[in-house]
């Protein structure tokens, strides 16, 4: 059974469509990506998956259960996890606080717990916590546990954000684009970082990347997007030397 | 930074007198914990209570001074000496004297007591100076329980305001229905009145029924706060402000139009219930119980809300009903504060709740501080004292505190506490937070 299946996604904003007939089996375990020009419509896959956005016509199956029109918390709490684009981190919060919010769905204690300091409530916030720090420690980010996030450096927000999606024990992990803004040092290094949370945290990883080199090392598959329209799918190798791909992205040569 | 070491060494005269006496109190009671100086305030306090008028009259001052003769030294300034006698003689000496010989004392209860119960201990403290600085004079008395109403509607409004990052404007309006509710409730059962007729129970039960029509008070708010709730919680931004303030007319105009409690005449007889300690219960217990919520972590999830909605939904996180419960919260204990308020004033109208009322609680938030249970407790104090301590300037009053409060906003353009929190257990436990801060340094090397 694949993990997440997608059937004839199609997703219309007023009178643009913005994907089309978008098809996809993940299988456990995969690194998939999804590149395409600016505006082919991969965030927008994305949203969809999540629930961002309703669909307009497909189903959206994961784990076997079908989540198409369902609400992006429950989506979430079934074990699809994600980063954005551009950070979304909170910014007022610290580091630590960013990841234990993240384990809301897993939170045993109710609002009287919340409001009247309970036991069961003190022991809980103890498990979060340490949780939140094992997490931290995992991914080295742990001496960063107290600061606000908005004071620190970009390549550690990032990591705080992979850090929170993992706290919320994702089966599927989506990336939008987890290299933005990276020298090519740091790319590399995101890589190793990528299949060390794949490998330890037992994930099926589908991200959305602008570089090719950061794609084609990382991905036994790609789907290549245009203008809402799956132009080419396969191994990276194949990928690169696709027309259609070429085409999207250098154009075409014209005859003078 | 010139201009500033430049500024700095021009001559300030109370530089020269200023630093000697901060010397002097550094070796002195450099290690004094919070203990002992509150302590030494209820000691000094009782002695007010017991001895203030005498020593007042041979004064010369008439009466006991009611805000340490702050206002009465603005309206006669001939009297500042006798002022400056009496406080000192009432206020900082036995305080000073106390706080000195009780300092070892509290060390050594540092040591040995849990941190609930050191706590618990400094708050009985601080009742104890609240409590007889109050008996002293029915004008304090009232003061300071409409303060720790102020506080509760202050802090409740924080929770939406400030931890979830909406603007609600109907703290006036939840105060009234929880005004209401519960004088209707009190009057109706345990009052002999000319309305609503023999009372059901004898008088004596009053105080007993009085906390159970306060939460009753507190969930009729928070149910009619519902219906504001679940049609702006669709949406984000400027529209809950809006709706709160429809909300407010509404429930205005709704009780100027309801003749079985007075209409616009208001509503009277409530029983006299609301004593000081009932206030300071209650006042505590609010704060205690929304500084938990918004220390855990499924409070937290309202920060996160504000921060970002959408990351927040996608981290697992219910947007939806953790708005509905920090706006209820805040219905709950502005409806509760507004119980609390009837049966201190004794008397109520539907214009004594009027947006001036929000707006007044606004400005305390905004003083203190968003996002911070300090800043709502300051807030409404430093609002209060100023607006009491300028009495006499009377209408002019209404120019110079807000002058005061832009200068604030100049100064420090979150509140004085906003987004920053005093930490208690380390108020009370000084000695051990220098010490781990002392660790930490060394660490650092």
């Amino acid at each position: 059974m694949p993990l997440l299946e997608i059937k004839h996604l199609t997703h219309w904003f007023g009178g643009l469509r913005a994907v089309h007939d978008f098809n996809l089996k993940l299988e456990p375990g995969e690194i998939r990506g999804l590149i395409g020009p600016n505006g082919a419509g991969k965030t927008t896959v994305f949203n969809l998956v999540t629930g961002f956005y309703k669909p307009t016509e497909g189903r959206i199956i994961f784990m076997g259960k079908d989540i198409t029109g369902k609400r992006p918390h429950e989506i979430a709490r079934m074990g699809i996890g994600r980063t954005f684009q551009n950070l979304r981190l909170w910014t007022h919060l610290t580091a630590l606080d960013n990841i234990k919010v993240a384990f809301y769905s897993q939170i045993r204690y109710g609002l009287v717990g919340a409001f009247f300091n309970t036991r069961a409530r003190r022991e809980e916030e103890e498990r979060i916590d340490h949780e939140a720090r094992n997490l931290m420690k995992m991914l080295g980010i742990d001496q960063y546990a107290n600061w606000v996030v908005s004071g620190l450096p970009y390549g550690i927000q990032r990591k705080v954000e992979i850090a929170r999606a993992l706290a919320t024990k994702p089966r599927l992990l989506l990336l939008d684009e987890p290299t933005a803004g990276m020298s090519p040092a740091e790319m590399r290094e995101t890589m190793d970082f990528i299949l060390f949370i794949r490998e330890k945290f037992n994930l099926t990883i589908w991200l959305i990347e602008h570089k090719m080199k950061f794609v084609m090392g990382l991905c036994e598959w790609i789907q290549v997007l245009n203008f809402g329209e799956t132009i080419a799918e396969g191994p990276p190798k194949e990928i690169q030397r696709h027309p259609e791909v070429i085409k999207a992205y250098l154009g075409e040569m014209v005859e003078l | 930074m010139g201009t500033q070491t430049a500024l700095s060494r021009v001559a300030i005269p109370w530089r020269r007198w200023v630093h000697p006496v901060a010397a002097w109190f550094r070796q002195h009671f450099g290690d004094t914990p919070l203990g002992s100086w509150l302590l030494g305030a209820a000691v000094a306090t009782l002695l007010e209570r017991l001895f203030g008028a005498t020593i007042a009259y041979y004064l010369g001052l008439g009466s006991v001074p009611a805000i340490f003769g702050l206002s009465i030294v603005l309206k006669t300034p001939a009297l500042i000496p006798s002022v400056l006698v009496f406080v000192l003689l009432m206020y900082l000496l036995p305080t000073l004297l106390v706080a000195k010989f009780t300092t070892p004392l509290f060390l050594r209860w540092e040591e040995r007591l849990s941190t609930r119960v050191y706590v618990l201990l400094h708050v009985l403290f601080l009742f104890l100076i609240l409590y007889f600085w109050s008996q002293v004079d029915p004008y304090r008395l009232l003061v300071l329980r409409l303060l720790g109403i102020n506080i509760l509607l202050t802090l409740s409004l924080n929770l939406v305001n400030g931890w979830m990052g909406e603007f609600s404007v109907s703290v006036a309006g939840f105060m009234s229905v929880g005004a209401y509710v519960s004088s209707v409730f009190m009057v109706w059962g345990f009052v002999n009145d000319d309305v609503f007729g023999p009372a059901f129970f004898p008088e004596s039960l009053a105080p007993l029924a009085f906390p159970l029509s306060l939460v009753l008070a507190g969930a009729v708010t928070a149910v009619s706060a519902l219906a504001v709730a679940i049609p702006s919680f669709r949406t984000r931004g400027d529209y809950l402000a809006i709706i709160t303030l429809a909300y407010l007319f509404i429930v205005k105009s709704t009780f100027e139009n309801l003749d079985f409690i007075g209409g616009p005449r208001g509503f009277m007889n409530q029983p006299e219930v609301a004593s000081f300690t009932v206030v300071f219960v209650w006042v505590v217990l609010g704060i205690w119980v929304m500084h938990n919520f918004v220390t855990s972590t499924l409070g937290k999830a309202t920060n996160a809300v504000r921060d970002n909605e959408s990351a927040a939904e996608m981290m697992t996180v219910d947007t939806r009903r953790v708005k509905v419960v920090a706006f209820l919260t805040h219905a709950f204990w502005s409806g509760v504060a507004g119980g609390l308020y009837a049966h201190v004033i004794g008397y109520i109208n539907p214009s004594s709740f009027d947006l001036r009322k929000s707006a007044e609680i606004l400005g305390m938030l905004y003083l203190g501080g968003l996002n911070s249970v300090s800043g709502s407790i300051l807030g409404p104090v430093l609002f209060m004292f100023l607006s009491e301590i300028l009495r006499p300037f009377q209408l002019a009053k209404w120019l110079v505190i807000p002058v005061i409060l832009i200068y604030a906003m100049v100064r420090r353009p979150r509140g004085l506490m906003g987004f920053q929190e005093l930490r208690v257990p380390f108020l009370v436990r000084r000695r051990q937070a220098q010490e781990e801060a002392r660790a930490h340094a060394v660490a650092g090397d």
